[in-house]
């Protein structure tokens, strides 16, 4: 399949990317890894009339961490599953080594995924979950946009025209934290049916300080179970209030049936999510080591 | 009239052999490959991003070519099924894939070959989890995958995984 002709910009640096597109305008588009977009673009779901190509930017593949853990834009899925901060925080390692299947992990960025903003993305729910902050650059200059408020609807961003996705920082979580992200897919190369991201710190062993709940995929972004983080928050962790996170979370999702599953089967999904997401989280802060991946159903 | 596009130009080391052309800027790297430089063990299989029938290592690291544009190869090095056997001898892992008859129709294979090739770079010796990661972005309709994990245990104990022949 052919995508419509386009013609090609290869940018030098962002504010020459940023200026190639300023002067296209709408019938521009970026491309970064184009795991999603050359997709889109074969089945002319997108045809932009230009591509300005973000690839050969020096300098914009990067892992950085002192006091936050700092990712360049372009950064592959692959590099940040064998960084040494995805071996620090489990949560990064349980994302970005899930994403689809080892070909796209080796082209897809963090950067584009965030940028593209698709409700079943992997990266939302794990970046809201740790409270990640997205630096953007564009005609008006830098900002940086709490993931929160960047990602304001399916596919859509705070992000202004011409303005692209440069770092996303993550805040080093806290002693005696933990977090998991468990997403559940038919098989590797498909978007999840679901999937649940918590991260957690606990006062002690068996109390939890504070925790993050976020449902991914069955709604149009990303969302917060402010229910279940209740539940957690300034208590044991027992049976009984794994219990309750996984009801809430159920409460809170509005799967729509599909060809992944029907409405029950994707809310009962979830809610199992939860339960184990939590569990691994948990064990996580006190120390243990407790490997969580996508799963496949 | 269809307005006039500029070509790319783009230069690649594929298989060991360096390549120029000028391609219209939407040529998908497994069209470059097949159609520019008559490589036609790359295989477009569903052509989504699904199958992995058109997986080739870029610079050391699988990909799947038909959702990559050519230009994405500039200046890189690509390594096809054609760059695997070295002075007639097949490579390990094509010789363990045909002792243990890896493949049916054959159509999937060369993907899988490339897929194995850079699994077994990370892992030398690969668990039946590191095997099914390795291959889930590979789509195989006829063996069932039993030959395949044969065939992948054969290749790494065979040894010579990390050679991949760059």
């Amino acid at each position: 399949m052919y995508p419509r002709p386009f013609t090609y910009h290869r940018a030098k640096s962002y504010p020459e990317a940023i200026s190639l597109l300023s002067e296209l305008g709408e019938e521009a588009k970026f491309l970064a890894g184009g795991q999603s977009l050359i997709p889109l673009m074969k089945l002319r779901l997108s045809a932009p009339r230009h591509l300005v190509d973000l690839n050969f930017i020096p300098e914009t593949s990067y892992i950085r961490s002192n006091a936050t853990a700092r990712f360049g834009a372009m950064t592959r899925h692959a590099e940040i599953a064998a960084s040494a901060e995805a071996a620090r925080i489990p949560i990064l390692h349980d994302c970005s080594a899930g994403i689809a299947d080892p070909q796209v992990r080796h082209m897809g960025t963090i950067g584009g995924s965030v940028a593209e903003a698709d409700p079943t993305g992997d990266w939302a729910p794990v970046l809201l979950a740790t409270g990640a902050t997205v630096k953007t650059l564009g005609p008006g200059g830098e900002r940086s946009i709490d993931i929160a408020e960047f990602i304001l609807d399916a596919y859509t961003t705070a992000l202004q025209p011409a303005e692209l996705v440069t770092e996303i920082v993550m805040p080093l979580p806290a002693e005696r934290s933990g977090g998991a992200y468990l997403a559940l897919k038919r098989c590797a190369p498909v978007y999840a049916s679901a999937s649940v991201a918590v991260q957690l710190t606990m006062h002690d062993d068996h109390t939890c300080q504070d925790a993050r709940v976020y449902l991914g995929v069955l709604g149009l972004t990303a969302t917060r179970v402010t229910v279940a983080e209740e539940v957690l928050r300034s208590k044991p962790v027992s049976p009984e209030s794994m219990e309750k996170v996984r009801g809430a979370v159920m409460d809170i999702a509005e799967p729509n049936a599909d060809m992944r599953g029907s409405a029950a089967y994707k809310r009962q999904a979830a809610g199992a999510l939860a339960k184990l997401a939590v569990e691994a989280a948990v064990k996580r802060a006190r120390g243990e080591h407790v490997e969580v991946t996508h799963l496949y159903a | 009239m269809p307005e006039k596009i500029p070509r790319v130009r783009l230069s690649a080391m594929v298989n060991g052999k360096q390549y120029a052309r000028e391609v219209e800027p939407r040529t998908l790297l497994v069209q470059l490959l097949r159609e520019e430089l008559n490589l036609t063990g790359t295989h477009i299989g569903c052509d989504t991003s699904y199958c992995g029938a058109c997986t080739v290592l870029l610079n050391g690291r699988s990909v799947k070519s038909c959702t990559l544009f050519a230009f994405q190869a500039d200046g890189g090095e690509v390594l096809t099924v054609e760059g695997l056997a070295r002075d007639g001898q097949l490579h390990p892992v094509q010789q363990a894939f045909s002792d243990c008859h890896g493949f049916q129709c054959g159509y999937c294979t060369p993907g899988f070959l490339m897929s194995t090739v850079q699994l077994l770079e990370e892992h030398p010796h690969p668990t039946e989890s590191d095997i099914r990661k390795g291959i889930a972005g590979n789509t195989c309709r006829c063996t069932g995958y039993q030959n395949i994990f044969k065939a992948i245990y054969a290749a790494a104990a065979a040894g010579e995984g990390a050679d991949i022949g760059h």
